[in-house]
């Protein structure tokens, strides 16, 4: 925000940066090889649910749009208890690139309806040998990704997720502040 | 092609701007007022006066400017929290900076059951954001976000910066005041400095008097243009909070639980409450806020009234419910 429009009170909101998601499906191979994490197939998207109508409408029909084509396993929609909404598309765990596409979609329909601010995050879901799970969250207003290991009782496994960061440092853009690496306890799918 | 649901309210901006230019027109008349006065006047005690209250009215400024965050936590007698102290704030703050692409403030507790919730500090690094914990016990998560990006919308306004610099005016004029008072209490009619001989003790005097006039009315200027500025910046950064979480009428129910009257939407039964309709008490506030703008506690306040504040997040409210059309 420039020092005018900070100083007018003029906050204009943070766009979203989508296009670097489709480095996932590549980031998901590597992760193959270098570590026994495998993807579950879950991905989904976060976002803030505005009040009205206008919203409402896009969120029926991106649902809608979702739940076309055959063979599909349906979305779910749910909310959190800080009142956030997740998007919730389930592929077959080697269709990587396709759970992306989805997910891609449901970013465009919103940032078209001009709900592009509300968007907050996106995880892919993977899982190792001992059913450990692991997210890599990407931060839509940064266009960044950080791994996100959730381990019982609100603890986070942050030798794990540096070790992943290391392995994917040329897959995928990482956030270099740290201190923007937030916890998403209770995110469906981890 | 993105439509945006964001439109931008250039009637407050019109207004703010307005209202800054103001100021700035106040201090420069001022300072040609001073310095005219100046020319006129050579005696030692005038020019001390000036001089120490341009001085500590920098010191005090920027001190005030500074230190921010460390002052107003002492004051508020509030103590940081970790994420394990308290997960659910710290939650709701993650998540507002991640939407915002704002750096995470320090947050902070303060132990007062009287719900109140402010952001201060400098810039965003040395930002600290604290709340009470009577707030904490009144509102609900969706409400306690709202409240939060209102208050991080003042941090990202630099708020602390510009009331600093328009205070600073107001505060160096009644430091004038105040030292041309006591010189004159204490030095008048002794010091004969004057030029020429014999004419001192009269030049002296009626000087002093023009320079305690000028502050005078400089700071009941600026006092109520700063008073005017800060309503529009809690109405600006109501807006931006809103706007934020897409979510005004949770904001609104906030600040209405949190105004301190009566609540305004009961929670009892119509059935119930039927025999209370006989005694019709009207809720404290509708007689003094409910007319216009003029009134002495509108001047004078700080924030804006509640009526104004809800009015304008109902806009908000209908812009999003605008379906179909943009902006």
């Amino acid at each position: 925000m420039g020092f005018l429009d900070a100083l007018l009170g003029r906050t204009k909101p943070v766009l979203p940066k989508l296009d670097n998601l489709f480095g996932l499906p590549s980031a998901a191979i590597t992760l193959q090889a270098a570590t026994d994490y495998l993807p579950t197939g879950v991905g989904s998207v976060c976002f803030r649910a505005a009040e009205g109508k206008a919203f409402s409408d896009i969120e029926k029909d991106v649902t809608d749009l979702l739940n076309m084509g055959e063979n599909k396993t349906p979305i779910k929609v749910t909310s959190d208890s800080y009142g956030y909404t997740w998007v919730v598309a389930t592929h077959a765990t080697d269709d990587i690139e396709g759970l992306v596409t989805d997910l891609h979609a449901v970013n465009y329909s919103l940032e078209g309806g001009g709900f592009g601010p509300q968007l907050l995050c996106t995880i892919l879901g993977f899982t190792d040998q001992a059913k450990h799970p692991l997210g890599l969250v990407y931060l839509y207003k940064r266009g960044t990704f950080y791994p996100f290991a959730p381990r019982p009782g609100e603890n986070r496994d942050n030798a794990t997720e540096l070790r992943i960061k290391g392995v994917l440092v040329n897959d995928l853009k990482f956030e270099s502040d740290l201190s923007r690496w937030f916890p998403v306890w209770g995110a469906p799918g981890l | 092609m993105a439509r945006t649901h964001y439109a931008t309210d250039r009637g407050l901006i019109a207004r703010m701007g307005a209202t800054l230019f103001l100021i700035g027109l106040v201090f420069t008349a001022f300072i040609i007022a001073i310095v005219l006065l100046l020319a006129n006047f050579t005696s030692v005690s005038g020019d001390g006066i000036i001089f120490i209250a341009v001085l500590a009215g920098v010191a005090i400024s920027f001190g005030s400017y500074y230190w921010s965050d460390k002052i107003a936590l002492a004051t508020a007698g509030a103590q940081l929290v970790t994420p394990q102290q308290a997960p659910e704030l710290h939650g709701v703050v993650d998540r507002l900076c991640a939407l915002a692409d704002m750096p995470k403030p320090r947050v902070a507790i303060a132990p007062t059951d009287m719900p109140n919730a402010f952001a201060t500090g400098r810039s965003s690094k040395v930002a600290v954001l604290c709340v009470t914990e009577g707030l904490l016990r009144r509102l609900d998560t969706n409400e306690l976000e709202g409240v939060i990006a209102h208050e991080m919308s003042h941090v990202a306004h630099k708020d602390v910066a510009v009331m600093t610099i328009a205070s600073f005016l107001g505060i160096m004029a009644a430091l004038l005041v105040r030292f041309a008072f006591y010189s004159e209490l204490f030095g008048g009619g002794g010091r004969d400095r004057g030029r020429g001989g014999g004419g001192g003790d009269q030049n002296t005097f009626p000087v002093v008097l023009a320079v305690m006039a000028v502050g005078i009315v400089v700071y009941a200027i600026s006092f109520v243009l700063i008073r005017l500025l800060s309503r529009y910046r809690e109405l600006s950064a109501d807006r931006s909070g809103a706007l934020l979480t897409g979510q005004p009428s949770a904001l609104a129910s906030a600040l209405v639980k949190v105004s301190g009257d009566m609540s305004r939407i009961p929670t009892r039964d119509l059935r119930a409450a039927e025999p209370l309709n006989a005694f019709y008490f009207a809720p404290a506030l509708s007689g003094k806020q409910g007319q216009g703008q003029w009134s002495l506690s509108n001047l004078f306040s700080t924030h804006p009234s509640l009526e104004k504040r809800l009015k304008a997040l109902d806009e908000i409210s209908k812009q999003l419910s605008s379906s179909g059309s943009g902006s």
